[in-house]
């Protein structure tokens, strides 16, 4: 749905969100999409930890652009985010350890997260400061949307609760498999199917709009 | 130090908790290089090689960076070890299998962001393995994702055949595949600790 009339600032910022959103459109990342998103509380937090490792990095790179050689470059960006993904790793220890324990190693483990790569690769090597903050800004917010809604139909279905707080009445049975390994894959592949029925109807409602 | 016994790491690392469907990491290829058997149970020798080096190293550097103190340096220390290591599996791919090098096409370059490979170099330090355990963690999580790998491929030669409603396919009937595997995986919960 590229509007050619948009700014093209909100445009960097809005594609991330939705028409190029990095779970659910590019499958990126997916390994700590599904292992951190079994509950909602943590499925934001990684979320926000890793948009804040991206905007970094994006950051960096695009003010490095021209000083770093096309034949280092990925271990180049790899360095640079691993640094910032160090310092996450030391701030959230710091903030609160109940949480650096419930995350483990997948904050470690952004450094592994082939969205921030690529998103380096592809967009902040090419464009200038101030379109790869929105880029990444973008990407970041779409990314954590995307962890918040497995995280809290996860917790939701799996527990019976959200963020901790009991949401179902008592007699709700919670479906355990929600919370092991498996429901991750099959959380993220209905949303996958939900949102492609959508999109489909709303290919079908334009094109019946366009032959009247 | 860690006392389990190595066969018990091996099995833990290979099964129980196989790394691609109970600890979600290296969905990336699991996902991306898993349409035919041959190329998947190459893709899964690759991994398992650069495992293997990758492991060995991060031992060796974790005891280094205690001596001289700077345990904060581990990540980056590790990533560019895993990166090298890949760059040399690369070139050695394309000279020996160039036609191998072309059917794994951008996911060799990508093991380097393979977090099972990271992953595998975490854990290990984190258990305090000593480095024989360590070998055998690093070949059982390389027989464990070389498995799901290879079981996955599998049932997706046969999936290409079966009349698949069009809006589950592609990457959402992918993901209902691997909840299903992952769930018969654990029935091997019985059989280690942790």
């Amino acid at each position: 749905m590229t509007n050619p009339e948009t700014p093209s600032s909100t445009n960097e910022f809005m594609k991330g969100l939705w028409r190029e959103n990095p779970v659910f459109v590019q499958v990126l990342g997916m390994c700590p999409v599904l292992a951190v998103s079994n509950t909602a509380m943590n499925a934001l937090a990684m979320g926000l930890a890793t948009a804040f490792v991206l905007l970094m990095s994006n950051l960096l790179v695009s003010l490095l652009r021209d000083f770093i050689p096309r034949q280092v470059r990925i271990a180049s960006y790899i360095l640079i985010i691993a640094t910032f993904v160090t310092l996450t790793d030391y701030a959230i220890e710091a903030i609160s350890l109940d949480l650096h324990k419930a995350l483990g190693a997948f904050i470690s483990l952004i450094v592994a997260n082939c969205l921030i790569l690529g998103r380096a690769e592809a967009f902040a090597s090419k464009n200038g400061v101030g379109n790869a903050a929105l880029d990444a800004l973008g990407m970041g917010a779409g990314f954590t949307l995307a962890l918040f809604c497995l995280g809290a139909v996860r917790e939701l279905l799996g527990a019976g609760s959200l963020f901790g707080f009991a949401v179902l009445p008592g007699g709700f049975e919670p479906w355990i498999v929600m919370i092991l390994p498996s429901g991750g894959f099959f959380t993220l592949a209905f949303w996958l199917i939900a949102i492609r029925i959508f999109e489909r109807r709303r290919e079908r409602r334009q094109t019946a709009e366009a032959l009247q | 130090m860690n006392e389990q016994p190595i066969w018990s790491i091996f099995v833990n690392a290979a099964l129980v908790n196989n790394f691609v469907l109970a600890y979600f990491l290296g969905i990336c290829p699991f996902l991306g290089v898993s349409q035919k058997v041959a190329t998947a149970a190459r893709m899964g020798g690759a991994v398992m090689f650069v495992m293997l080096v990758s492991s060995v190293c991060a031992f060796g550097i974790h005891h280094v960076l205690l001596a001289i103190g700077t345990p904060f340096l581990e990540l980056i220390a590790f990533i560019t070890v895993i990166a090298s290591t890949v760059q040399l599996v690369e070139m050695i791919i394309r000279k020996f299998s160039p036609a191998l090098f072309r059917a794994l096409g951008i996911f060799l370059p990508l093991i380097t962001t393979n977090c099972a490979i990271l992953g595998l170099a975490l854990f290990q330090t984190n258990r305090e393995y000593d480095f024989v355990q360590c070998l055998a963690y690093a070949l059982g999580a390389g027989v464990g994702f070389t498995l799901a790998l290879v079981l996955m491929a599998g049932i997706r030669e046969k999936l290409t055949l079966a009349p698949v409603p069009d809006v589950v396919e592609g990457t959402a009937s992918a993901l209902l595949v691997a909840g299903i595997l992952s769930l018969t995986f654990m029935g091997f919960a019985g059989l280690g600790a942790q």
